[in-house]
């Protein structure tokens, strides 16, 4: 497949990986978070790990939508969708996240509840135009990547006047959470990150620059294909070598140092940052999240349907959270592959196939059982 | 003959009413005017509760499959075809030739009779191709809202080869993994016209007759060990099915698996994995490996199996991992199909 295969050439592959081993330094660690879960994915999928020096050594992020919702942002969309009656449309993982008491949006819509998967904020409003005397509520996730579709709805919406659709809005912000991870006192130990790929292509790569300059942490900037991952290892490795902490762009021919101007001003006009927002494993990060602005508060689920936001603590086996910080890796959790797999997870982390825990039990379990 | 019911079924405008599923008249004017005068044959011209067989062979297989799929019509086949070919391959897979089909429809109030007469001409003519009678059947009808057009179950008896046992728990640590063919086609081309996913991709459905391929495969001489046809779920979960019941591990190599250009653009742009969509017109064989080659040769010689390739071999693995080396080298799991990737594929 054209301008795919290219990015998936075994002998590539090979010659990267044969530079990484030669550069990694004898004696010395090279511990490397990939912040995204289509990197997490990638990795696991193609089994990037079996090309890696044991010196490399990658570190899940929490840059996984569905596993970052906490518990009780799902409750609030299964409360609207059983208790007020509305359509329920959201992307299809987050219809198996775990909420409280054993529920998910999956068996809500089991048990009645009219919830509905779709691929994209188009589907919401063909499906709020076509039920025009329905209340239809949008549960909007994801980081940057899938927020200027959810700007384009609100506004189409308010153009079309589509009065009954409203947008209960998780969408939440990459540069906060990766603040969040290197403020942890006592956190994981990192010597650099793979950047995203696609959060990049909008916000382009300059907000990573204070990672660099403050903490002093080389960040590169990967496509998600495997040989993107291989050569962001290498100039990462390089980096690290040779003392040097700056943001330097793999992906260029996607991400540009100031992103999509377009996607940004649409993002910028419909929604505002909140003050703060509960991530699952990273707790209440300040400026993390973004809310619809005033003027389009009448398409604010929230507000419409007065869903206060109530914590819930997470399962006490669970170790989503500390997998989410890179300070566990799924292996590490006692319920990982028994009580936790993927057809009936435990935590979120075990739910799209970017999490860090079912990418493992999908693709890597077999490590586990060949190191025991 | 006389004419019992009056006019006859104007199929060209007419629908299914309630009265088509009712027992009376107009059941039997459908019955007779559409289902028995298309798929006519002796057996089903006794016209009774059920057929009276001539007794052949020894050991008789017996399969069953329900077809709900969804669009009914779709690029490389139908409902009608699907359900010939479904059952005629879970016969063929376990070493028989298939012979005898049921075929049980539930069909919707509202439901045109011109589809109607689509789907069963259709079922015809792909009865006729695979060489099986449909010799008894049903017809019920539904009202509108509670079925989705139509829903066929079919049944097949098949008579076994002599001497031949295949079955899921058979294979062993060294022998070949053998695929008939590209994989993905027939998932992909549904999806494709799936409402609310419509997408223009080339994409053409396998579904197909397998037994052909079959006999072709078991006259090699080849020491076939198990054969299945990998639909819901894909190649991926049929070869954990094989895994589990035969207690082995797999250990599989992606670059030996065939996939068209066009179904792994579009799986790319679903984020689908091939292996894990299904097939309607392909097998996997597990064979003795010395065997490999020969069996190979002759799945290639049949114009079912052209692109027939050896993707695997049986390893022994205490936790049946099914696993693949990757074309980047590195190594997975190949997991079951976890939840469902797209419900009515069949």
């Amino acid at each position: 497949m054209k301008y795919v295969d290219e990015f998936r050439s075994g002998a590539l592959a090979a010659g990267l990986a044969a530079r990484i081993a030669a550069e990694c330094r004898p004696g010395r660690e090279y511990r490397l978070m990939e912040f995204c879960g289509g990197h997490t994915h990638a990795i696991s999928r193609y089994g990037l790990a079996d090309l890696l020096p044991p010196a490399v050594r990658l570190i899940h992020g929490p840059g996984c939508p569905v596993c970052v919702l906490p518990i009780g942002r799902v409750d609030q969309a299964i409360a609207l969708a059983r208790d007020h009656g509305v359509i329920l449309c959201t992307y299809a993982d987050t219809l198996r996240v775990p909420a409280s008491r054993g529920s998910s949006l999956l068996r809500a819509k089991a048990d009645g509840a009219d919830v509905r998967m779709v691929y994209s904020t188009q589907d919401v409003l063909k499906i709020a135009r076509a039920n025009p005397h329905r209340e239809v509520v949008f549960l909007a996730i994801g980081f940057e990547t899938t927020t200027p579709p959810t700007a384009v709805a609100v506004l189409q919406a308010a153009h079309e006047d589509l009065h009954k659709l409203s947008v209960l809005c998780d969408h939440v912000l990459t540069p906060a959470a990766m603040h969040a991870i290197l403020a942890v006192t006592g956190g994981v130990p990192l010597d650099g990150f793979i950047g995203p790929a696609h959060v990049s292509t909008v916000i382009g790569s300059r907000p990573y620059e204070p990672f660099a300059r403050d903490y002093a942490k080389p960040v590169v900037i990967a496509g998600f294909e495997p040989l993107d991952v291989m050569q962001a290892i290498l100039m990462l490795v390089r980096q690290i070598n040779d003392g040097r902490a700056e943001v330097e762009n793999e992906f260029t021919r996607a991400v540009t140092p100031e992103g999509n101007r377009t996607a940004q001003a649409l993002v910028e006009r419909v929604f505002g940052v909140r003050d703060s927002f509960e991530w699952r494993g990273l707790g209440s990060v300040p400026h993390s999240a973004l809310q619809l602005r005033p003027e389009f508060a009448r398409f604010d689920a929230e507000q419409r349907f007065g869903q206060a936001y109530r914590a819930v603590a997470d399962n006490k086996a669970c170790e989503c959270a500390a997998i989410l910080r890179g300070e566990k890796r799924p292996q590490d959790c006692r319920i990982f592959g028994t009580a936790c797999t993927p057809d009936n997870p435990i935590g979120s982390c075990m739910v799209s196939s970017e999490g860090a825990c079912a990418a493992h039990f999908t693709y890597g379990r077999f490590r586990d059982v060949a190191a025991a | 003959m006389s004419r019992p019911h009056g006019r006859p079924l104007d199929i060209r405008h007419g629908r299914v009413d309630m009265s088509h599923g009712a027992g009376g008249r107009a059941m039997a004017q459908l019955i007779e005017e559409l289902f028995a005068a298309t798929l006519d044959n002796p057996l089903l011209r006794q016209g009774n509760d059920g057929a009276l067989l001539p007794a052949p062979g020894e050991r008789l297989v017996m399969a069953t499959d329900s077809h709900v799929v969804s669009p009914l019509f779709f690029a490389g086949g139908d409902i009608g075809s699907l359900a010939v070919h479904g059952t005629v391959n879970d016969v063929a897979m376990m070493g028989a030739h298939p012979r005898w089909l049921s075929a049980a429809f539930v069909l919707e109030e509202g439901f045109a009779l011109a589809d109607l007469q689509r789907i069963v001409v259709s079922m015809a003519g792909a009865a006729r191709e695979a060489g099986v009678a449909v010799v008894t059947g049903d017809t019920k009808v539904v009202e509108r809202g509670k079925g989705d057009g139509v829903f066929i179950t079919t049944t097949g008896v098949g008579v076994m080869r002599a001497g031949l046992t295949l079955s899921g728990d058979a294979a062993r640590p060294g022998d070949a993994i053998l695929l008939s063919g590209a994989i993905g086609n027939h998932g992909m081309a549904i999806m494709s016209q799936r409402q609310g996913l419509e997408f223009d991709a080339p994409i053409v459905s396998d579904t197909a007759a397998l037994h052909g391929l079959v006999a072709a495969l078991l006259d090699s001489g080849a020491a076939v060990r198990v054969l299945r046809d990998p639909t819901r779920g894909g190649v991926a979960t049929t070869l954990n099915e094989i895994a589990s019941q035969s207690q082995v591990g797999m250990l599989l190599e992606e670059g030996a698996i065939p996939v068209d250009a066009a179904v792994e653009a579009a799986c790319e742009l679903l984020g689908l994995d091939p292996l894990y969509v299904a097939n309607e017109g392909k097998l996997l064989a597990v064979c003795a490996a010395e065997d490999a080659a020969r069996a190979l040769a002759a799945l290639r010689a049949h114009p079912l199996g052209l692109r027939a390739a050896r993707i695997g071999t049986v390893r022994a693995d205490a936790h049946g991992f099914v696993q693949m080396t990757t074309r980047m080298g590195g190594r997975r799991v190949v997991d079951w199909l976890s939840g469902e990737q797209l419900p009515r594929i069949c």
